[in-house]
């Protein structure tokens, strides 16, 4: 009983540390005072200077375009690649799981300094959208292929040589029996992809031109001029989304485990 | 079957979000790329200049004048305009990067003060080059309630134990430098070894009692009455004071820095037409008020500074006042050895402790 | 024939791994072992033994070596304690976990200044409970405040997953064999558990060693970290072979001190990802 206690108490102190600032912050957002620990009223203003205020929306916007489109991007690139790696002999599957691994265990500090000094010296490009699309893309990539791999081991490859065999296109014989196996780790690629990219500072800090902000960058800059006040309400909308996308996905996946238990009966 | 519905969605969100990225490539056409400080345009003109010309602004902003001249130095971003201070405007000007001002194509510049451009002959000889923004001095913005306002009179305050974790100093190597070397009585543009290397040891003796090293951040930390004094720029000040009547503004009387800050077209500027576009509405009297009452620094807008009432004219935090600038000094564009040595002995400051 | 034909989707990623990951490790090498004239020294790798740049590099050690321990310390009772929980709820509290990890990176070092501020939340409240105030912010201990909050899933849940795949049968077997709690911790837990620890280290040690937003916005300018150095070289100083040689520097810390943790993990393989 003491031990239940014990781990209910250390449960909620982690809670506490976890929401704290979140909590913080979405207080502040209601807060009618400048100055940012005094309470000065209940206010709503900041959540209507926020939609006013272009740097924040645009940066938003840019977000969700660099976020979806470097996701899918990566997601269909890397389920190609996982494919192939697949099918290749073992030390050419070592050779390129290598490579696959350099973003991702590479300091992001220097994976961001490395593909601007490649696109400002090596290619002459002009820092822009474009640029951190592809820096996005890059780092974006081994989540999925490491995702999508080890589905295609579990794959039995009999089936679809078989299938082969019975006369199936590749195309065909891929849809119907590859596909359904990997769906679920492309579908997590997708969506880890999706969380680091909409996450990233120091890549796109390094890569990014002039007037191209995501959030974190616009956030940054920000804190680094004077924070104001549209920044909280700014944390409390995007709390709210990300309860809203988090809860769907747990809805939906509980919702398709009953499936399968029915199915099972 | 849910898959395919999901990624048919994703693909329709992705291309709504397309004509967003629009705005930041394809039209290269009818755009302006500019780089300043940050908090220094009011974000209101930037979008006016876009719905009046239809001229596309890309803007980019920095913190210190060395911040500036990295990220042109980068080549990583083709920038028509930037604004930034004396000194690095003319160590651009000598290295041969800026580009010569067709005046003729800025016919808004009659509002500006001749006096500025006489000014700025210390570093643009002939005003070829710069255009002049804003202008201001560099001095210690203070808490009433925390200072003793008779220890402001001389730059030892910042030195004072009594304010121990209390001060901001200035996260930029110039200016950090001025407070220290004018504290010693020196020129705050030396290229004496010895004379830098002791403001370096008073800088380093400082440091356990600095609270923190910022830029722009200073004047949301004073008016949160965070610290009770930081090193800013007279507009910062001017700023903070509207917001917090706790504060002030002081210049010790061993003098201090007066700057301006000049806009001018870099070489790579691709844009120049609509650049001096930009630059004839900066001086337009309403968009020169809009950037005034956003910046607080003092205008050069003649036409502007007319218009403004008596008390505002005298507010000596934001103009200041002649025997102020007689004892001031602006920073000059020093020889590569010596902003060498400044950096290096300025990177050993920041890593102290 | 048919591998072959498969092999080919791969094509498109191959060109990418060299034209997107190869040759960027190429530029920055030929970066870090060049001068700005062009000409080939060894002085921007050797630049990691100026004092400046060693005090740097050993305080992004001491900071990541902390974080790293105080996340573990957290990290894996919370583990335990999730693990023992029923199914449902396992899943509220994951859910409760991951939560904040979706708010954007930014936001949560703000949030921890507003706590951390003199004048701010914190202090607050104890000014008003009569306590003394603390001085944190901008110091190391506010930056490794923020590190551990930022880094905390991590580690939690590369161990919480690893625990999760022990079979209770085993457990129940050492006990039936008249193992007490201790042994069994020691004997079965700890030891099936490892592999997820070395990850939940590596994936805290790494970005807690190379991050430099973090220390740049809590630290006030006075914690100046190994990333912060280089950030400063290139965006500062505008000496871009001394930013490449350090990055270099801390690329090889990087890969030596991996190699050191996955040299203990016997499973090896995907330790880098959850």
């Amino acid at each position: 009983m003491v031990k239940k206690t014990a781990e209910r108490i250390y449960l909620g102190l982690i809670f506490l540390f976890l929401y704290l600032p979140i909590v913080v912050l979405i207080v502040l957002s209601f807060n009618d005072s400048k100055t940012r620990v005094q309470w000065g009223g209940f206010t709503l203003k900041w959540y209507q200077n926020l939609f006013d205020n272009s740097m924040i929306t645009n940066a938003f916007g840019t977000t969700i375009f660099i976020t979806l489109a470097s996701a899918l991007l990566a997601t269909v690139l890397g389920t190609l690649a996982a494919i192939g790696i697949h099918a290749m002999r073992a030390k050419n599957q070592a050779i390129m799981l290598g490579a696959t691994n350099i973003p991702l265990l590479n300091a992001d500090i220097v994976t961001g300094l490395s593909m601007m000094l490649l696109f400002v010296r090596f290619m002459d490009l002009e820092l822009g959208m474009a640029t951190v699309l592809i820096a996005h893309i890059t780092f974006n990539l081994p989540y999925v292929i490491l995702n999508v791999l080890p589905k295609l081991k579990q794959c039995n490859q009999n089936t679809y040589e078989a299938a082969l065999d019975l006369g199936a296109t590749p195309l065909y014989a891929f849809f119907k029996i590859i596909w359904p196996q990997i769906r679920a780790g492309v579908f997590s690629g997708f969506l880890m992809a999706m969380t680091m990219s909409m996450d990233d500072f120091s890549i796109t800090y390094f890569t990014k031109g002039a007037g191209v902000n995501t959030l974190s960058t616009m956030i940054y800059t920000q804190m680094k001029r004077g924070v104001i006040p549209e920044m909280y309400a700014l944390s409390t909308i995007l709390f709210l989304i990300a309860l809203l996308l988090l809860l769907a996905m747990n809805f939906g996946s509980s919702r398709k485990e009953k499936m399968k238990m029915r199915e099972r009966i | 079957m849910k898959m395919k519905k999901m990624i048919a969605l994703l693909a329709v969100g992705i291309l709504s979000a397309l004509p967003l990225a629009g705005c930041g490539g394809t039209d290269d056409e009818n755009t302006l790329t500019v780089l300043n400080y940050g908090k220094y345009i009011d974000p209101e003109v930037l979008d006016m200049f876009e719905e009046e010309t239809g001229i596309q602004v890309k803007y980019d902003e920095s913190e210190t004048p060395e911040d500036v001249y990295s990220r042109y130095k980068a080549g990583s971003i083709d920038y028509d305009l930037i604004c930034t201070s004396d000194y690095m405007v003319e160590k651009l000007i000598n290295e041969g990067e800026v580009l010569e001002l067709n005046f003729d194509n800025i016919p808004n510049v009659a509002n500006l003060d001749e006096t500025y451009f006489e000014f700025s002959k210390s570093f643009d000889p002939e005003n070829k080059y710069s255009m002049p923004y804003f202008f201001g001095t560099v001095g210690i913005l203070y808490n009433k309630n925390m200072v003793d306002e008779a220890d402001l009179t001389t730059w030892s305050c910042l030195w004072n134990e009594k304010y121990s974790d209390q001060v901001i100093m200035a996260d930029s190597v110039r200016d950090s430098f001025m407070a220290a070397l004018k504290y010693l009585g020196y020129s705050l543009n030396t290229t004496d070894e010895a004379e830098l290397l002791e403001a370096q040891e008073i800088l380093l003796n400082q440091k356990p009692m600095v609270q923190s090293y910022l830029v722009d951040e200073a004047q949301d930390e004073m008016i949160s009455e965070n610290a009770a004094m930081a090193l800013v720029y007279s507009g910062e000040a001017g700023l903070a004071i509207e917001e917090n009547e706790n504060l002030g503004y002081a210049i010790p009387e061993e003098g201090s820095n007066v700057w301006i800050d000049s806009w001018f077209m870099p070489k790579t500027a691709k844009h120049q037409e609509n650049a001096e576009k930009f630059l004839d509405f900066l001086c337009r009297v309403d968009i020169a008020q809009l950037n005034f009452d956003y910046v607080y620094y003092a205008t050069p807008n003649k036409a502007l500074y007319e218009t403004m009432d008596a008390e505002l004219q005298q507010n000596t935090t934001i103009f200041p006042p002649q025997e102020v600038l007689e004892n001031c000094e602006v920073l000059k564009s020093l020889d590569e050895e010596s902003t060498n040595l400044y950096n290096e002995l300025w990177k050993e400051i920041k890593s102290a402790g | 024939m048919r591998k072959l034909g498969r092999q080919l989707l791969a094509g498109p990623y191959l060109v990418w791994i060299i034209g997107f990951i190869l040759l960027p490790v190429v530029v920055i090498l030929y970066f870090a072992l060049t001068n700005s004239e062009g000409d080939f020294t060894l002085s921007n790798i050797l630049a990691i033994g100026d004092p400046i740049h060693l005090k740097a590099l050993f305080l992004s050690l001491r900071l990541a070596v902390v974080c790293t321990v105080i996340c573990l310390i957290l990290a894996y009772p919370l583990a335990m304690i999730l693990n023992k929980t029923g199914r449902k709820r396992q899943n509220l509290i994951v859910f409760i976990f991951i939560l904040p990890m979706w708010m954007n990176f930014m936001l949560r070092i703000l949030a921890w200044r507003m706590l951390l501020n003199n004048n701010g939340v914190i202090n607050t409240l104890l000014e008003t409970l009569g306590l003394p105030t603390l001085n944190i912010i901008n110091t190391s201990t506010a930056v490794v405040f923020c590190m551990v909050y930022d880094f905390l899933p991590f580690m939690v849940l590369p161990i919480y997953n690893s625990m999760a795949r022990i079979s209770q049968d085993v457990v129940e077997a050492a006990r039936d064999l008249g193992a007490g709690s201790v042994t069994v911790f020691f004997k079965i837990i700890l030891p099936l558990t490892l592999s997820g620890v070395i990850s939940g280290i590596i994936m805290v040690f790494v970005p807690a060693l190379t991050s430099f937003a973090i220390s740049d916005l809590l630290g006030g300018g006075k914690v100046m970290l190994i990333g912060n150095v280089i950030e400063q070289a290139f965006n500062q100083q505008f000496n871009w072979n001394l930013g490449s040689g350090l990055s270099i520097v801390l690329m090889i810390f990087v890969v030596v001190s991996m190699a050191l943790m996955s040299a203990h993990d016997k499973e090896g393989g995907g330790a880098g990802v959850w």
